[in-house]
Parts: C-alpha cells; structure tokens; sequence
C-alpha cells in the first residue's frame, strides 16, 4: 500500500494490458548508429526519415521519435568525429513526416531550460493539430551552461533546480493548451465571429510569474483531436522519476532487461499512486535495441559484427579519453587500460551529459583492476563495458518473441522504444518478422486503434484542471 | 526579363472575412487537407512560392488561429516538387540558434526550396507571451540584423563536405570543416547576445536560405540589416502609382542584380470577377461584413486586367507577391487565366521540378564564408557570392 489511497489508487490497481507496442527512435546522434557499412544511409535526407517512419507505421508502431541535443558533442575540446551527428530540428521534420504517414504518433525531444514555454507549447499544439492529434513531446531538461552558450540567456539554471524549472514549464503547457473552450470555432461563415466562447471569450489567458521566465498570453490555438499532446519524460534520478509520476503519460526508460524492467514497473507504480494516479496512467517504454536474425547462431555472429562497427579501435580509445579528460592516442586499442590517471578537471560538461568529474579517478582505478583481472584490452573492456548497459535484445525472430511476450502477459512494460543501429533500413527485419511473430502470440496490435497517438496508446484524453 | 510570383496562402484569404467566403468550414485553415490542397493548386498553377504569414493572435471578431509558419512549409515540402516556400519567422522573440535549424531542417524536406520571410515583430502580445518588452524600430532593425547574421554563420558552420564517412580513421566526421560561429551581436545600449556554434544541423541543401526582408527593416544607408544582407526586398505602398515609383525608388538605392542588389518583391492584393460576380460586387460583400483596410496596393477587376498590371510591375520588380482575398475563390481565377496569359506572353520565369529557391531569385549557390573556397576569392577580390 501506498501514500495514494488518499486518492482512491492503490498499487494493486495495476493491471497488465497483455499487449506490447513498438516506438521508433531515430537517433541522429549516438555511437550507437553503424555508419561504416555501404548500407548505411543519409542521417539528414528526408528519404531517410520517410522511408523508416512509413516502414514503422507498415509495422503499426505507435511512435516515431526525435531526439535533440542543443550543441553539437564535444571531445578533447573539439567537435566529436568519430559518430553519427548532425540531425534536423525535430518538429520540423515531424511536421514534414506527418504530410507522408496516417497513424504513427510523433514525437519530439524538447527542452525546457532553452526553450520559451509560450512559444514551445504553440509549436507542439500546432504540430498536434498538422497531424491529427499524432503529437507527443519528449521532456528533457539541462543546467547545462556549455549548451547556454548557443542560446541569448546563456547558462542561467543550476541543478538543483532543473526539475523544479521543468514542472512549472510543463505546468504552462498544459494551461496553454487547456485554455480553449470546446466548439469556440465557428461552423460556418455567417457566425458572428471566427472564434466564440459562452461569455464572450473563447480562450483563459495564461499568466506565470516564474523564477526565470513570465508568461502572459492568449494561447494561439485550440485543442486537437486528442485534446493536447502525449507527454514523455526519459530523465531516470528520483526527482525525474516523481516528475514523470505527476505529469507524463509515458516514461522513456534506461531499464529494458526483465528484472531490472519489473524493478522499474514496480518502483514507477508506487511513484504513480503516491501522486494520486492510477497506476497504468503512466506507461513505460525503455530504450532497447534489436539485432534479429533466423536463428540464435546468426544472431550472435550478427551481434558481432554489429558490436564491431559501433566500437572500433577508435571509438574504444575516445571512450576512455571521455572519463581520463585527456589524449589517450598513444595507447594501443589491443593493449591494457592506460595507466596514467584521468585528468578529471577537464572531463565535465562538453560531452552534452551529466557527467562529472569527480569520480573518474575512483572509476579508472575499478577499470584498470577489473581490466587486468579479466586479460581484456581497450577494445575488449570497452565492448565488455557497453554490453553491461545493454539495451539489446539479440536473437531468432521466434525466441525474442517468446521474451517480450513475457513482458507482455506480466505488464512489465506498455512497449519498446527501438533504437535501429542501421538506418534506413533498420526496422525492415523487426516489421517484417517479429511484429508477425509477436501478433501470432496474441501480444501485438493486429490494427491502429484509432487515429490519434492517445488512441493508440489507450490513454484517456485528458481532463481539464 | 522574366519574374516570378509568390503566392501568400496564410488562413481562408488576406481579407479578414475571408474565412465567411470560402468552401470550407473555418475550422479548415488549422488542418492539413487545406494546406495540402492550395499548396498544390498553387504549384500545379505555375507559382514560384508560396509565403505563410505568422504571429500572435489578432483580436476582433475575424481573429482566426494559425498553425506554425514553418511547421506548414516543412508539412507541404515532401507533397511538392517545385515551389519555393516562405514560412514567416520573428527575429525579435525567438532564439536565432533555434530559428536557423528550423529553416536549415526546412530545406531539407523540402529538397533545397525553403526561403525565410523575415519578420521583426513590434506586437506587445508577443513580448508579453515570452516576457520581454517591446522593441522599438531601431532595436527591431538591430534585432533582425543580428539574427539574420547568426543564421547566416550556423547555417555556413559546417562545410558541404564535412560529413566524410572515413572507415579507416573511424571518423564519421572531420572537425577541421566544422566551425564556431562566435557571433556576438550588438543591439544597442550595451545589450547583445551571443551564439557559440557550429550548427547541430548540416549546412542546408542551398548553402543559405535566401531571407526576403520588408522594406521598412532594410537599411538604405550604414544601419543594421543592409540590402547586400538579404537576397528579396518585400516592397508595400498604398497605391499601385506609388508601388510603381517605390521599387524604382529601392533599384537606384540597392542597386542593379546584377551588382548585387537584392531582388525587389512587390506586395499586390488580388480581388477578380469570379464565380459570376464582378470583384467589386464581391469587394463590397467582404467589405460589408469586415472593412479591409491595409496599407498595401490592390488590384479590384478581372484576371485578364490583373494580367496587364502584373505585366507592367514586373517591369520594375523581379517579383510580385499576391495576396488574394479569398483563395478558394481567387486562387482558381489566377491558375485559370492570369498565370496562363503570363506564361504565353512570356513573363514568368520556367519552374522545373528540382529547382532550389535560390535558383527562382536568379542566384547560383552561395559560397561558404569559412570555406578555403572562400577565403581564396575573397582575398583575389571576387567576393562570396558565386
């Protein structure tokens, strides 16, 4: 039991759906994404994006996400080399992507801390109309100052703050986008005016005095099909936790492996009462990754192969130079972990993440030891040291199957954001083998459920403050 | 010398009563069957660009909701071939980091036709929806000034070829053909911002975007936002007379193309006979619901007579930008007669499916000012601009 029942909700609630659904995430901007293969296409062609959101929607997935990073990732001090980078402004390409598909949600990583919450919630209302009601936006949030630098208020958020920042942004979206009365536009031409409300006005004007922003506004647009749009939230500390727990409809998890998936559903059922919601009134979908093949052999050997292009000698070098701050060239990718100790004052900040410092030299110290202890060199520690956060399902279309159909009876997860490692042609084998083997199992949507991202997702369309 | 027309497709029409003429309910105007209808009917009728107006919205009983000016360019950019499109974006309320991969990403769906309609916005609403206050004209030319440079920079940031897909090295990238924008810009009064760079964005298709500026934001001696800066001059009077002598006006200022100069785009609001009424009939019925009073020229008559004033603006201006009334009633008249009589007389520059925006305003691709490329001509004196 939890501090929900005040609210009517308790843990037992939770009711597993039996279905699993499938989100794509074009990443754009990852070590993650093989470019060293002739089948390997534009990161920024339009072609690209059409080919796979229409292969996805072929697949019935519910979503197609963007990603966003606001400055391009450093390294040493220098534009990163050696990954896949360069992407469009995501609502810009949604928005394109909505004119070529019917039924696929989109979604749209933005930021609260170097966006305006006025302007940003227009731009997703008018991305959710463009669509019909297809529109979700990926909260994310950053203090960093490094990224300020791009933008006229430079870094002005500390920490601390970030999530607190955040509430209050996504509290005026949802003001913003509530703000209209249903029916205010006019049915024809005769009415007496375009826009019309029972007591002469068809929209609540939106004022927030915050701590680093005021808004004051009449919201520029009414709801859309599926009233506003679906909110994601992929941040994974407490604070973010408890963020997503009071404000979105799905969590964009770190945690696909199984127990450590049912770890999550549990601890995100308990958040989700505690905030006075039914505990399915938050979904979750982890990042995850797929390397498929006929059977579990090929599968391994692919794994192998893909493993190889995605860490290569270089990247397993730059790697490391990430937490010792400083060149490690001289070092042989086949050799041992170098033993010189990081240079951590350099090592905050400009890769675009959250890592600090601070515990790089405790990190190298475990590295180096667990390195020796195993005989692995760079390269073998590295690939060793990605595959202990792996996010990858690898196997026979039929054995992967019978896996998430575990995930599916059990409801340890709504569905799987699936990061391709090959664009454009990475979803091909999923929609064409495991989706059918997964609605074979009964596990799988055999149709869109309706026309809006809600829909799809079976969420409730939301009720107004 | 043949020129080119714009159609501005913003809402039911540039009447404000438009929206009690057309065929539709008036609710249309925020879905996407409208958008992709008059994109395409504009297309298919020979228009060279269409231009989506932005901004708050307007008050009275004709306020009619928008999408998102860029958001309709980029949804119509992969439903069409050959028209260039011109979503209006503000310099004074956005972030000019945000606006340049907007418009950069805006190019790429739409295969190298996107074009930036650059607005510098003067409305309390919109300082007060970002809590800011009103910019005044001279910040307002300092604003789009320096937005327009911080683009400019972004969008040359990454080299064409800086993608280099080197297996044997491993980098996907090279960072020699990456660079900082380092812009600091200047507002006044000691106030600025600055933009660090490079773009997270490839270099758009075009190399840069061509930015159509009003008038009224164009410098015609050493102010902010100077005429070699932008690559169109939007040009609006009241009268056709003083159209007529304003672009004449502008040529001597900004001097010729082929110096240069930037294209001069009049601005023409379009009423036509149609659908058995004469336009002033239909005039008088629009005006009787809500009075239209602009500042801008208008062509009130039928699409042969618009056909011969056309004609005779496009022996001053390389463009003309439309503005029709009610464009589920105009838009078929001009597809019909006006542009077909252009065309056989031989006024309107060819479109061809591929054709960039650059290559409607009569310019070849801009060179990258950070490119080796570039510093060469620039230090024997050729200039930028290939």
């Amino acid at each position: 039991m939890s501090g929900g029942d005040t609210r009517g909700y308790t843990t037992a609630d939770f009711r597993p759906s039996g279905q699993i659904q499938f989100g794509i995430f074009f990443q754009g901007v990852n070590s993650g994404t093989v470019w060293k293969t002739p089948e390997a296409g534009s990161q920024t062609d339009f072609e690209s994006f059409r080919r796979i959101a229409q292969t996805a929607e072929r697949g019935l997935f519910a979503a197609f996400f963007l990603g966003e990073g606001l400055r391009l990732r450093e390294h040493l001090g220098r534009v990163h080399e050696l990954d896949v980078a360069g992407r469009p402004d995501a609502q810009t390409m949604l928005a394109a992507l909505a004119g070529v598909t019917d039924k696929i949600g989109l979604v749209a990583t933005q930021n609260t801390t170097y966006n305006d919450p006025a302007d940003l919630a227009h731009r997703l209302a008018s991305l959710d109309l463009i669509s019909g009601g297809r529109a979700a936006w990926n909260i994310v949030t950053t203090d960093n100052a490094w990224t300020g630098q791009n933008f006229r208020r430079g870094g002005y958020l500390d920490h601390a703050d970030r999530y607190t920042h955040a509430e209050a942004f996504v509290r005026v979206a949802k003001e913003i986008w509530d703000s209209w009365e249903d029916g205010a536009v006019a049915e024809n031409g005769v009415a007496p005016s375009w826009a019309s409300g029972g007591d002469g006005t068809f929209a609540r004007r939106v004022r927030h005095e915050g701590q680093h922003y005021s808004v004051d506004v009449v919201p520029r647009l009414p709801r859309s099909e599926q009233y506003r749009p679906v909110l994601f939230q992929a941040g994974d500390s407490p604070e973010g936790r408890d963020f997503a727990a009071r404000q979105a409809d799905v969590i964009f998890s770190a945690h696909p492996q199984l127990e450590d998936a049912r770890t999550f559903r549990a601890d995100l059922v308990e958040r989700t009462v505690a905030a006075g919601r039914h505990p399915n009134a938050l979904q979750i979908f982890p990042a995850s990754e797929f390397i498929l093949a006929p059977t579990e052999a090929e599968a391994l050997e692919k794994k192998a192969w893909v493993r190889s292009l995605q860490i290569g000698p270089q990247q397993a070098i730059a790697f490391l130079e990430q937490f010792w701050g400083t060149s490690l060239s001289g070092y042989d990718p086949d050799g041992p972990l170098p033993d010189i100790d990081p240079v951590v004052e350099e090592t905050s900040e400009t890769r675009g993440s959250g890592f600090h410092g601070a515990r790089a030299r405790q990190l190298a110290d475990q590295w180096r030891a667990e390195a020796k202890d195993k005989g692995l060199s760079i390269r073998q520690f590295v690939t060793a040291q990605s595959a202990r956060r792996d996010a990858t399902f690898t196997g026979s279309y039929q054995s992967v199957a019978d896996h998430l159909a575990v995930y599916a009876r059990d409801g340890v997860v709504d569905g799987f954001n699936i990061s391709p490692w090959l664009i454009p042609t990475g979803l091909d084998e999923i929609v064409n083998h495991l989706v059918p083997a997964l609605q074979e199992r009964g596990v799988y949507p055999t149709e869109y459920r309706g026309s809006t991202l809600r829909e799809h997702l079976g969420l409730p369309l939301p009720v107004r403050d | 010398m043949s020129g080119f027309l714009i159609l501005e497709a913003d809402g039911a029409g540039a009447h404000p009563a438009a929206w009690r003429a057309g065929r539709t309910a008036p609710s249309s105007v925020l879905g996407a069957e409208a958008l992709r209808e008059v994109a395409l009917a504009a297309e298919s009728a020979g228009f060279h660009a269409l231009s989506y107006t932005d901004g708050p919205l307007p008050e009275g009983p004709d306020a009619q909701a928008r999408l998102n000016a860029v958001q309709r360019a980029a949804f119509v950019g992969p439903l069409t071939h050959s028209i260039g499109l011109l979503p209006q974006v503000d310099t004074v309320y956005t972030e000019p980091f945000h606006v340049a991969t907007q418009l950069a990403s805006l190019d790429y769906v739409s295969q190298g036709r996107a074009g930036w309609l650059l607005a510098a916005s003067d409305d309390a609403r919109e300082a007060a929806a970002v809590g800011r206050s009103v910019a005044d004209g001279d910040r307002r030319r300092a604003e789009a000034g320096a937005s327009v440079e911080a683009n400019r920079r972004l969008w040359d940031s990454w080299e064409d070829d800086a993608v280099i897909k080197d297996v044997e090295s491993g980098k996907y990238l090279d960072a020699g053909r990456l660079h900082y924008a380092d812009f600091q810009a200047d507002l006044g009064n000691g106030e600025g911002y600055f933009v660090k760079g490079p773009s997270i964005i490839p270099r758009p298709l075009q190399g840069q975007l061509p930015v159509a500026a009003p008038a009224a934001l164009v410098s015609e001696d050493d102010g902010p936002l100077s005429p070699r800066e932008v690559d169109a001059v939007l040009v609006s009077e009241p009268s056709l007379e003083r159209l007529r002598d304003g672009l004449v006006r502008l040529r001597e200022s900004f001097g010729p193309r082929a110096e240069g100069g930037p294209a001069l785009v009049a601005e023409l609001e379009v009423v036509l006979d149609a659908r058995g009424l004469s336009a002033a009939d239909r005039l008088a019925e629009l005006d009787a619901a809500t009075p239209w009073s602009t500042g801008r020229a208008r062509f009130v008559g039928t699409a042969e007579e618009l056909a011969v004033v056309l004609e005779e603006l496009l022996e001053v201006a390389d463009g003309v930008r439309l503005h029709p009334a009610v464009l589920d009633v105009d838009l078929p008249e001009l597809s019909a007669l006006t542009l077909p009589l252009l065309r056989s007389r031989g006024l309107l520059r060819a479109g061809e499916p591929g054709n960039t925006f650059r290559a409607v305003l009569g310019l070849g691709r801009a060179v990258n000012r950070y490119s080796t490329e570039a510093a060469q001509s620039v230090a024997a004196g050729t200039g930028a601009q290939a």
